[in-house]
């Protein structure tokens, strides 16, 4: 299926996917995807499980090459800058756009060395920066309060919200444009799952967010755009409002109202 | 009515034969367990009784005696051994970290890895007599004479193996999405590997250098044609060295009561250390799962 989607001309494009396959070994996962995020907004992918919307995210940070057998073709532009193409070391396209994941994965070292670990890989900060930074991404992630008593604990003694809000603060202290988050509230209760909701709202004032979620109440509460993706394509992406009022397609329609999927 | 009868009855015939079944596996196992558990712990008590018996303060304090002698300690070897097994432990244990990581973060899936890691499998269950063997020929030949350094390099030949299996399998035991999550952050890869998935997997790799530790601490066959032994209290490296296992070896043929009466001792102090490094690794893996 080949769709093209035009955004708005109040926004502008931070990254723009043009012509996107992906392969498992021989296994064709995306069919050429075209798509354009917009910045600082929060775009939603949704679909049943198997429909290729984690694996899309993967591809932004060039992730899937740490597997071999996983390949992708086409082009994706973050400013203008393929990056799937580009010369540059992946390191600082990774650092560039963040990801947090479906589980959380506290490295094995203090809560306040899981934030500066990333923050010391591209900048040398005195002692009192780090401090101040290591705060900063803490209460963004609305975290700090729970935590600033206790920064020296290791990481993994926190309780599982804790631990994926901790992901999350790591994920923007080292102050990426773009903010990859996978799933991250399949693990959660409903408490912390309000915390990160609010969270992504307020992040959106100075990132692009893209979110995989399998709660549509999810992606119809936090997210401006919402793409609906069906076995490797990408069947409707839209406003987030009206992909959920009014679908364009019958596909998408079925699935958000429950009918299938 | 009658179907659900049916059901209910074939599922109690059904869980009465598992009952027999689950009852007789749990005795062949206790047995099993008690057989195993008797013979050890008999060696264990025979150790402490024979050995505790041999140990005074010249144990620690005097070298090797003559035969028939009045005194006499086994100084000279324990401190062949300390010198020996920490300087092949110090020696081995980067050697095998780092190979390690090269199979489990760098080689799997590769030729090079594979072939590696199966060359590592025959170290690993070469018999050490043939290690010692092997050093023998290429070094205390060469440089003719016996020494600690050909004894050192011969006990380091059994950590490698050891160090390099547990690191690689403490390392696959790290989930990908550990990784993953470094990555994401921008982590070069060198730098994934020392600050996080090593860093997991601490607790694992530092249990089995202290296995590697416990094994060679006890090896007498590599030894016998390395650092040979020394009946004087040396230091040196250079020169033929003593050690415990040999010590035991040599004094526990002997028809000479006080050698076997230190072979005992001998015996308790290796025990003893092996127990101990083996309750360290146990508590530190604890800590950590």
């Amino acid at each position: 299926m080949d769709i093209r989607v035009d955004l708005p001309t109040s926004e502008r494009v931070k990254i723009s996917v043009r012509g996107l396959n992906f392969y498992y070994g021989s296994f064709l996962a995306l069919k050429n995807i075209n798509l354009d995020i917009p910045e600082r907004k929060v775009t939603a992918f949704i679909g049943p499980s198997g429909c290729g919307k984690s694996t899309l995210l993967r591809v932004f940070n060039r992730m899937f090459e740490l597997y071999p057998e996983q390949r992708a073709e086409g082009s994706i532009s973050v400013d203008g800058e393929d990056i799937l193409k580009s010369k540059r070391d992946v390191t600082l396209i990774r650092a560039k756009i963040g990801m947090v994941f479906q589980k959380p994965t506290p490295f094995p070292m203090s809560i306040y060395d899981n934030i500066a670990f990333g923050v010391r890989l591209f900048e040398t900060l005195p002692r009192v920066e780090m401090d101040e930074r290591v705060e900063w991404a803490l209460k963004k992630a609305a975290l700090w309060g729970e935590v600033k008593d206790k920064l020296n604990q290791n990481g993994a003694s926190l309780s599982g919200g804790q631990q994926q809000r901790l992901c999350i603060a790591r994920g923007i202290a080292i102050k990426p444009e773009v903010l990859l988050l996978d799933e991250p509230c399949s693990a959660l209760d409903p408490i912390s799952t309000g915390k990160i909701e609010e969270l992504i709202h307020e992040l959106k004032a100075d990132y692009t967010v893209m979110i995989v979620t399998h709660n549509m109440q999810q992606a119809a509460r936090c997210s401006d755009y919402t793409a609906y993706m069906y076995l490797g394509d990408l069947v409707e992406f839209g406003p987030t409002s009206e992909l959920f009022m009014k679908p364009k397609k019958k596909d998408t329609e079925d699935y958000i109202t429950g009918r299938f999927g | 009515m009658s179907a659900f009868t049916h059901m209910d009855a074939r599922r109690t015939a059904l869980h009465r034969k598992r009952k027999v079944i689950n009852a007789i596996s749990l005795t062949l196992a206790l047995a099993a367990m008690a057989f195993g558990l008797f013979w050890l712990s008999w060696i264990l008590i025979e150790t402490i009784r024979l050995g505790v018996g041999g140990l005074a303060v010249t144990v620690f304090t005097e070298s090797t005696p003559p035969p028939l002698a009045e005194t006499g300690g086994l100084a000279n070897a324990i401190v062949g051994s300390l010198m020996m097994v920490s300087l092949a432990t110090a020696l081995g244990t980067p050697i095998g970290v780092m190979a390690g990581v090269y199979l489990a973060e760098y080689g799997k899936r590769t030729w090079l890895g594979t072939v590696t890691g199966f060359i590592n499998d025959i170290l690993l269950s070469a018999p050490s007599i043939v290690i010692g063997l092997f050093i023998y020929s290429v070094v205390v030949a060469t440089t003719k004479t016996f020494s600690g350094y050909a004894g050192v390099l011969a006990l380091a030949l059994i950590v490698i193996p050891v160090v390099v299996r547990t690191t690689e399998n403490m390392l696959s035991l790290i989930p990908n999405a550990l990784r993953e999550a470094a990555y994401a952050l921008g982590t070069p890869k060198w730098k994934v590997i020392a600050a996080v998935t090593l860093k997991a997997a601490r607790a694992g790799v530092i249990t089995g250098i202290l296995l590697a530790l416990a094994r060679i601490a006890g090896e007498t066959a590599p030894l016998l044609f390395t650092a040979l032994s020394n009946q004087f209290f040396t230091a040196d490296l250079g020169e033929p060295m003593a050690s415990l296992p040999v010590t035991i070896f040599k004094f526990a043929m002997s028809p000479y009561q006080n050698w076997q009466e230190l072979a005992w001792a001998g015996v308790f102090l290796i025990t003893m250390s092996v127990l101990a490094l083996n309750i360290l690794a146990r508590v530190l893996f604890r800590n950590k799962y």
